[in-house]
C-alpha cells in the first residue's frame, strides 16, 4: 500500500492528476482516489511496466495493459516506486499455468455447476447442427489419442472416402501434422470449409495421400467438381517457405483445385502493426494528420481489410459457386482460424447469436489450437510469439456489426468482454495452446468456463436492434469492403479514455429503453388486471396489439454481474447500472440524462487539445 | 430572356438513367427552364427524378457511336449518368444544361419562379427579426441598445440594418469605429451568456496598417463589454503570422498597448481556396471505390478536411471556454469577419446555449449568425466539389460549419432537437434551392432583390409541422448544460451522411435507424398508457373509497 500516489490523465497536456492510494493485492493492482473511485488492474492484464526518470513530484510509473488501458502513476518516493515496479514485474510474469488467476478464482459455484458450465458448449452438437456426420462426412477417430496431430482436437470430421492411411499419409505431408479436416459444413450448398496447414512440398515434393485427401474433399461435394485452395499468406512468404521444405500446393499435382493466395501478413507483421497503432493513438496532442498518417503507416486497417477480404472470397466460393474451400496458412492456427471463422460467420446466422458466437470461438479458435497462451503471452515466454490475431478477428466482427446493425444478437460490449477475458486468465477456456495441453492441465476440474458467466449476464451483451429475421432471403452477409468502410475501433483501443467517447450513448439508451419497454408492458398488464378487478371490465386489447410489434424480448433479467470489480466495458456502463436497480416504470430516461451530464466534468474534454491559451 | 431559347431539344425519349446502387432506368428526359426531369417509362413505379439546374456543378459528355452519354455531377455531391440516343440531341441537351446551370443573373433563378403548393402558416422571412432577439436580451440586461445606424446599409454594406451594440456607445462613435474596421464591420453583439453575463462580440480586423493606427472609439467600444477589473479575450482566427502580414495591406490586429485589458489568442482557420481544394480532394477520395486502404487513408489525410474541422471546433471551444469557464468577454474576428469568425461564434453558441440546439433556435442561429451577419452565401456556394472554375471566393465555409455541428451532434446525440437530416437539408439548400433564403450575399443585396416579396423563405416550408417531423431527433431530451465536445482526432469522424451518401448502399443502416425510432416511439406509447392506466386506477380507487364512505 502506497499513499499519496498520483494518477495522471493520459492525454492531458497540463498533467492533470488524481491523488489517491495504491494497493497491491495477490491478483490486482488497485488505485482508490480521494473521491473513492476505484481503478482495478488485473496483474495478468499488465503487458509492460516502465519506470520513467525521477521528476520533482516523484517517480513516474507507466503501466500498459493488454486491454489497451494505459495508466501513469507518480509515486512520491522512489523506493516505493521501485518496490511496486519489482512486484508488478514478478506478478505479471507467470512461469507456470498453475499460478494463473483461473486456478485460484472461485466464483462460488458448486461442482455440478462447474461441470455443467463446461458442458454448455458441445462441439459434437454443433457439427450435428451443421448436418454432419452425413453421407459424405464422418467423424474420424484417427486423432483420438492425439497421435496424428497434437494440436488438433480428438474429434475430427473428414470425408467418408478418406481412409485412415490417407489421413496418416496426408498428415505426414502437412506442417505439424495438421491435415485437412472439416471446419464448417454448408448444408444447403453441400459445400465445406476445410482447414489444414501448409504442405511440405518444398520445390517439387508431392504426396499421393494428400492429393487423395483433397480429392476426397472435393468429391464430398456433389454440387461442384472443383474446390478452392486458399493460401492466406502473401505469395512471397509462401514461396520463401519452399526453401525450408514447406510451401504450397502445386495445381498440376492436384486434380480440380483452384489455388489462390489472399495475402494476409504473418504474426510478426501484425504485432508490430498494432505496436505502431498504439504508439500513434497514445500520442498526446495528436493532430488529425498525424493520426491519419499514423493509422496508414501502421497498416492496421489494411490488415483488417485483408482478413475480411479473404473471408469474403471464401464465402463467395461457397455461396455463389457451391464449391468447397480448403484454407491454410503456415501452421493453420492463426490466419486460417481468422478466415474460417469469419467465413462461417458470414454464411451462417447462428454464429451471429450470443451462443453461436461462443460455439464459433470454441470450434475454430480453441479446439483447432489457436495458440492463445503464446499469442496473448499468458506465461512469461517468447515475445516473438505474441500477436493480436484474435483481436483482429474481434475487430473484423465489430466492423461487420457496424455495417449490419441488426444482424447480430450481441453488441460491442460482448466483443470487448471476450477480449478482456482472453487476456485475463480468469477462466480456463483460453488457457494453454491446444486441447491436449488443456486436458493435461485438468482445466475442466480446476477452473471455470467463461461462457456460462457471459450467458448469465447476457442482458448486457444484447443488441437491442437485433432482428433475427434480418434479410430473410439470405442469411448470408455480403459486407462492403471498400476501404472507407473500415474505421478505427475507438471503443477497443481507447476503451478506458472516457473523454474521447460520445458523452451520450444512443446504444445504451436504446438498450435501456427496450428493457424498460418490457417492464412497461408488464406494468400495463398488471394495471389492467387491477382495473379489471375493480371495475369488472377490461380493455386489455392494448398490450396484445402492441406486443406483436415488438421484437422477441431478451429473456432473463436476473443475477447480478458475476465479475465483481470489473471495469466498465463501454463508457457510461456504470450509469446504466444505476438504472437497473430502480423499479419504477416512470421516466428513467431523464434520470439517465442527468447522470450523464453530472458524471462528466465539463473541463475534461476541453482540456485535451484546446485549453492552452497562448498570447 | 426566354428560357425556351436556351433549350433546343426539350425532350429525349429512350434515355437511360444510371445511378450507383440502382438498376438503370429507361425513360424520358425533359428540360425546363429550371429543371431536368427524368421520368421512368414504366408507369407502375412512376419514378421521376427532378433535378434543379442550379444543383448541377459540372457536366461531361461522351460519345460511343451515336449514343451520347452525359455525366452530371451535382452540388449535393451526387453523380448521375444519362445515356441519350442521337448525337445532336445529346449535344443540345448538354449545352442547354451547361448554360442553364450557370446563369449569371440571380433573378433568373428558380426561387423567383417557384410557387409553393403549400399553405403558408408563418412567413419565414419575418420569423427571425433582430428586434425580437433584442427584446429577449433587454429583459435580462439593460447594457445594450439596438442601433439603426446601418438602416441604409451605408455604414457597413454587409451588416443588417439594425445591430446590437453597447448602450454607452453612440452612433457617432460607431461611425468612427466602422472606419477603423475592415468593410465597416464594427464590433457587434453576437451572444450574451445569461449564466454569467459574459458576451461574445464579432467584427472584422482593425485597420491598423503598418504604422499602428489606433481608434479610441474602437477601444472604448470593446472595453464597454468588460466588467470592472476583468480581462477579455480577443480570438483572432488567423495565425499571428498571417495577422502580421495583413498589416501591409492596411489590416492588422489589436495591439497590446492600446488594448491592455485584452489578451489576444491566435488560432489558425484556413480560408477560401484552401478550403475549396480540401473539399474537392475529400470528395475525390470518397468517390473512388478502388482505393486500397493506404491510398484511402493518405487521400483522406491529404484532403485536410478533418484538420479544418478540428481547427474550427477547437477555436469555438476556446471561445466558449473563455466565456463560460474564465468568465471573460470575447471578441472574435479574422480578416473580413464573414467566414471563420462566423464559424467560431455560431459553434460557440451551440456549445453554450441549449436554445441553439432546438430546431427553432438553430434556424435563428443560421439567420442571425450567417444570413444577417453577411456570410456571402452566393459567392461561397456558387460551386461545390466538382467545379473547375476555381474562383477565389468559392469556399465550403458553411458546409464546414454544418460538419462541425454534426460532430457535436454525434458526441451528444440526445442534446439536439434536430437530426442529421436537418443539417443535410441545410447543406443542400445553401447550394441549390427553390427558396430565396440563401440567395444574395448579405441583407443589403437581399433587400435590393426584394427576396422577401418575390421568393419563398425556406423556413416557411421547413416549419410546417409535417415537414418539421422529418427533421426531428427522437432521442432529444432537453439538456440545459454546456456541452463540451472532444476534439481529439480519434473522436472526429468523416461525415458519412454527406460524403459517402451516394457511394454506398445504406439500406441496413437506414433500417437500423428506423428500428431505433420505433423503439423510442413504442416507449412513449407505453409510458402514456401506463400513466393513463394509473390515473384510471386512482380514480377507481377514489370512487371505491367514496362509495365506502357513503
Amino acid at each position: 500500500q502506497v499513499e499519496q500516489v498520483k494518477l495522471l490523465d493520459r492525454f492531458s497536456t497540463s498533467n492533470k492528476s488524481l491523488t489517491g492510494t495504491l494497493y497491491l493485492t495477490a491478483t490486482h493492482l488497485l488505485f482508490i482516489d480521494l473521491s473513492q473511485r476505484e481503478t482495478w488492474i488485473l496483474h495478468h492484464h499488465i503487458a509492460a511496466v516502465e519506470k520513467l526518470p525521477l521528476t520533482t513530484s516523484g517517480c513516474p510509473l507507466v503501466i500498459q495493459c493488454k486491454n489497451f488501458r494505459i495508466v501513469h502513476f507518480v509515486v512520491p518516493r522512489e523506493r516505493d516506486c521501485h518496490d511496486i515496479y519489482n512486484s508488478l514485474l514478478q506478478l505479471s510474469r507467470t512461469a507456470k499455468y498453475e499460478e494463473l488467476y483461473a486456478f485460484s478464482y472461485n466464483p462460488k459455484q458448486n461442482e455440478s455447476e462447474q461441470v455443467k458450465g463446461w458442458q454448455l458448449i458441445d462441439l459434437a452438437e454443433e457439427y450435428k447442427r451443421m448436418g454432419v456426420p452425413n453421407d459424405y462426412w464422418q467423424l474420424s477417430d484417427a486423432n483420438r489419442d492425439y497421435k496424428i496431430c497434437e494440436t488438433y482436437p480428438r474429434e475430427l470430421y473428414v470425408p467418408r472416402t478418406a481412409s485412415k492411411p490417407i489421413i496418416v499419409g496426408s498428415s505426414k505431408f502437412r506442417s505439424k501434422g495438421r491435415f485437412p479436416v472439416l471446419s464448417y459444413y454448408h448444408k444447403d450448398k453441400k459445400a465445406a470449409i476445410c482447414r489444414c496447414s501448409q504442405p511440405l512440398s518444398g520445390f517439387s515434393a508431392r504426396c499421393l495421400e494428400d492429393e487423395h485427401m483433397l480429392q476426397a474433399i472435393s468429391k464430398a461435394n456433389p454440387s461442384n467438381r472443383y474446390m478452392y485452395v486458399m493460401d492466406t499468406r502473401p505469395k512471397l512468404n509462401a514461396m520463401a517457405n519452399r526453401a525450408a521444405g514447406k510451401g504450397y500446393e502445386n495445381e498440376d499435382n492436384y486434380s480440380n483445385i483452384r489455388f489462390q493466395f489472399v495475402g494476409i501478413e504473418n504474426i510478426h507483421v501484425m504485432r508490430s502493426s498494432l505496436q505502431k497503432l498504439l504508439e500513434v493513438s497514445g500520442t498526446k496532442g495528436l493532430s488529425v494528420n498525424d493520426f491519419l498518417s499514423g493509422l496508414e503507416s501502421s497498416g492496421w486497417l489494411r490488415h483488417i481489410k485483408a482478413v475480411l477480404d479473404a473471408a469474403v472470397f471464401l464465402v463467395k466460393a461457397i455461396a455463389v459457386e457451391s464449391a468447397s474451400v480448403l484454407v491454410h496458412c503456415s501452421d493453420g492456427w492463426d490466419r486460417t482460424s481468422q478466415v474460417c471463422s469469419l467465413g462461417a460467420l458470414l454464411l451462417d446466422s447462428y454464429y451471429r447469436t450470443i451462443k453461436g458466437f461462443m460455439v464459433l470461438i470454441e470450434k475454430d479458435w480453441i479446439s483447432f489450437g489457436h495458440k492463445f497462451s503464446d499469442r496473448c503471452c499468458q506465461l512469461d515466454g517468447d515475445p516473438k510469439e505474441i500477436s493480436p490475431v484474435f483481436t483482429q478477428f474481434l475487430e473484423s466482427v465489430w466492423n461487420l456489426t457496424e455495417q449490419f446493425p441488426q444482424a447480430f444478437e450481441y453488441n460491442e460490449a460482448f466483443l470487448l468482454q471476450i477480449h478482456e477475458h482472453v487476456h485475463s486468465c480468469q477462466f480456463g477456456n483460453f488457457l494453454g495452446n491446444c486441447q491436449k495441453e488443456r486436458e493435461e492441465l485438468k482445466l475442466k476440474e480446476k477452473t471455470y468456463s467463461l461462457w456460462p458467466f457471459l450467458l448469465d449476464e447476457q442482458k448486457k451483451y444484447k443488441n437491442p436492434l437485433y432482428n433475427p429475421d434480418f434479410s430473410p432471403e439470405l442469411t448470408l452477409l455480403e459486407p462492403n469492403t471498400v476501404s472507407f468502410n473500415f474505421k478505427f475501433w475507438r471503443n477497443m483501443y481507447h476503451q478506458f479514455d472516457r473523454s474521447m467517447h460520445p458523452r451520450q450513448s444512443v446504444f445504451n439508451l436504446i438498450m435501456n429503453m427496450s428493457e424498460q419497454n418490457k417492464q412497461l408492458e408488464e406494468d400495463i398488464k398488471e394495471l389492467e388486471a387491477k382495473i379489471k378487478r375493480r371495475s369488472g371490465q377490461s380493455d386489455a386489447v392494448f398490450v396484445k396489439e402492441h406486443q406483436q410489434s415488438v421484437r422477441p424480448a431478451p429473456t432473463a433479467l436476473k443475477t447480478p454481474p458475476c465479475f465483481k470489480k470489473d471495469q466498465p466495458l463501454i463508457p457510461l456502463n456504470d450509469a446504466v447500472r444505476t438504472i437497473e436497480g430502480s423499479n419504477t416504470a416512470d421516466n428513467r430516461y431523464s434520470e439517465l440524462m442527468e447522470e450523464f451530464s453530472k458524471a462528466e466534468p465539463a473541463i475534461v474534454s476541453l482540456e485535451y487539445g484546446v485549453a492552452r491559451m497562448t498570447c | 430572356m426566354e428560357f425556351a431559347e436556351l433549350i433546343k431539344t426539350p425532350r429525349a425519349d429512350n434515355a437511360v438513367l444510371h445511378r450507383p446502387f440502382y438498376a438503370a432506368v429507361e425513360g424520358t428526359l425533359c428540360l425546363t427552364g429550371h429543371h431536368l426531369i427524368f421520368s421512368s417509362r414504366r408507369s407502375d413505379d412512376g419514378e421521376e427524378l427532378w433535378l434543379l439546374h442550379s444543383n448541377i456543378d459540372s457536366i461531361e459528355k461522351r460519345f460511343v457511336g451515336s449514343l451520347g452519354t452525359i455525366i452530371i455531377k451535382c452540388k449535393d455531391l451526387r453523380i448521375i449518368q444519362l445515356d441519350i440516343p442521337g448525337m445532336e440531341e445529346c449535344l443540345n441537351i448538354a449545352s442547354s444544361i451547361e448554360v442553364l446551370s450557370t446563369l449569371d443573373s440571380v433573378t433568373l433563378m428558380y426561387p423567383f419562379f417557384y410557387r409553393p403548393m403549400f399553405e403558408i402558416l408563418e412567413d419565414g422571412w419575418s420569423a427571425f427579426l433582430p428586434d425580437r432577439d433584442f427584446e429577449l436580451l433587454n429583459s435580462v440586461t439593460d447594457e445594450w441598445r439596438l442601433s439603426s445606424i446601418n438602416k441604409e446599409f451605408s455604414v457597413c454594406p454587409s451588416y443588417p440594418p439594425v445591430v446590437i451594440v453597447p448602450k454607452s456607445i453612440d452612433d457617432e462613435a460607431l461611425r468612427k469605429v466602422a472606419m477603423f474596421r475592415h468593410g465597416g464591420r464594427f464590433p457587434v453583439l453576437s451572444y450574451y451568456h445569461k449564466k454569467n453575463g459574459m458576451v461574445m462580440m464579432r467584427s472584422s480586423q482593425p485597420l491598423t496598417g503598418t504604422n499602428g493606427r489606433r481608434c479610441k472609439e474602437d477601444e472604448k467600444l470593446i472595453n464597454a463589454t468588460l466588467r470592472p477589473g476583468k480581462r477579455g479575450y480577443i480570438i483572432d482566427t488567423r495565425s499571428l503570422n498571417v495577422a502580421q502580414q495583413a498589416r501591409a495591406k492596411g489590416g492588422g490586429f489589436e495591439q497590446e498597448v492600446y488594448y491592455p485589458q485584452w489578451r489576444r489568442i491566435h488560432k489558425c482557420i484556413e480560408r477560401f481556396n484552401i478550403l475549396q481544394e480540401s473539399l474537392i480532394k475529400l470528395v475525390e477520395a470518397c468517390n473512388d471505390q478502388s482505393h486500397n486502404m493506404d491510398r484511402w487513408l493518405s487521400k483522406l489525410e491529404a484532403s485536410n478536411w478533418l484538420t479544418h474541422i478540428k481547427e474550427i471546433l477547437t477555436a469555438a471551444c476556446l471561445a466558449a471556454q473563455c466565456i463560460d469557464r474564465e468568465g471573460a468577454s470575447v471578441l472574435v474576428h479574422g480578416t473580413e469577419g464573414t467566414d471563420s469568425t462566423l464559424q467560431v461564434t455560431s459553434l460557440a453558441q451551440i456549445i453554450l446555449d441549449p436554445g441553439c440546439r432546438t430546431i427553432r433556435g438553430f434556424e435563428a442561429l443560421v439567420v442571425r449568425e450567417w444570413l444577417q451577419a453577411g456570410h456571402p452565401f452566393q459567392q461561397r456556394c456558387a460551386q461545390s466539389a466538382y467545379s473547375n472554375s476555381k474562383q477565389k471566393w468559392e469556399a465550403p465555409v458553411f458546409l464546414l460549419f454544418l460538419d462541425c455541428v454534426w460532430q457535436i451532434l454525434r458526441q451528444f446525440p440526445c442534446s439536439f432537437e434536430f437530426s442529421e437530416q436537418f443539417l443535410i437539408m441545410l447543406f443542400e439548400h445553401a447550394y441549390a434551392s427553390q427558396f430565396g433564403t440563401f440567395l444574395g450575399n448579405n441583407e443589403n443585396e437581399r433587400s435590393k432583390l426584394k427576396l422577401p416579396q418575390k421568393t419563398m423563405s425556406l423556413w416557411s416550408w421547413v416549419n410546417q409541422p409535417e415537414e418539421l417531423e422529418k427533421f426531428m431527433n427522437p432521442l432529444f431530451e432537453a439538456n440545459s448544460l454546456v456541452i463540451w465536445p472532444s476534439v481529439a482526432p480519434q473522436s472526429l469522424q468523416l461525415w458519412e451522411g454527406v460524403f459517402l451518401r451516394w457511394n454506398r448502399p445504406s439500406k441496413y443502416l437506414d433500417e437500423a435507424q428506423e428500428e431505433v425510432f420505433s423503439i423510442i416511439k413504442y416507449n412513449r406509447l407505453l409510458q402514456a398508457k401506463v400513466n393513463s392506466l394509473r390515473k384510471q386506477l386512482a380514480e377507481l380507487e377514489t370512487d371505491d373509497r367514496m362509495q365506502e364512505n357513503v
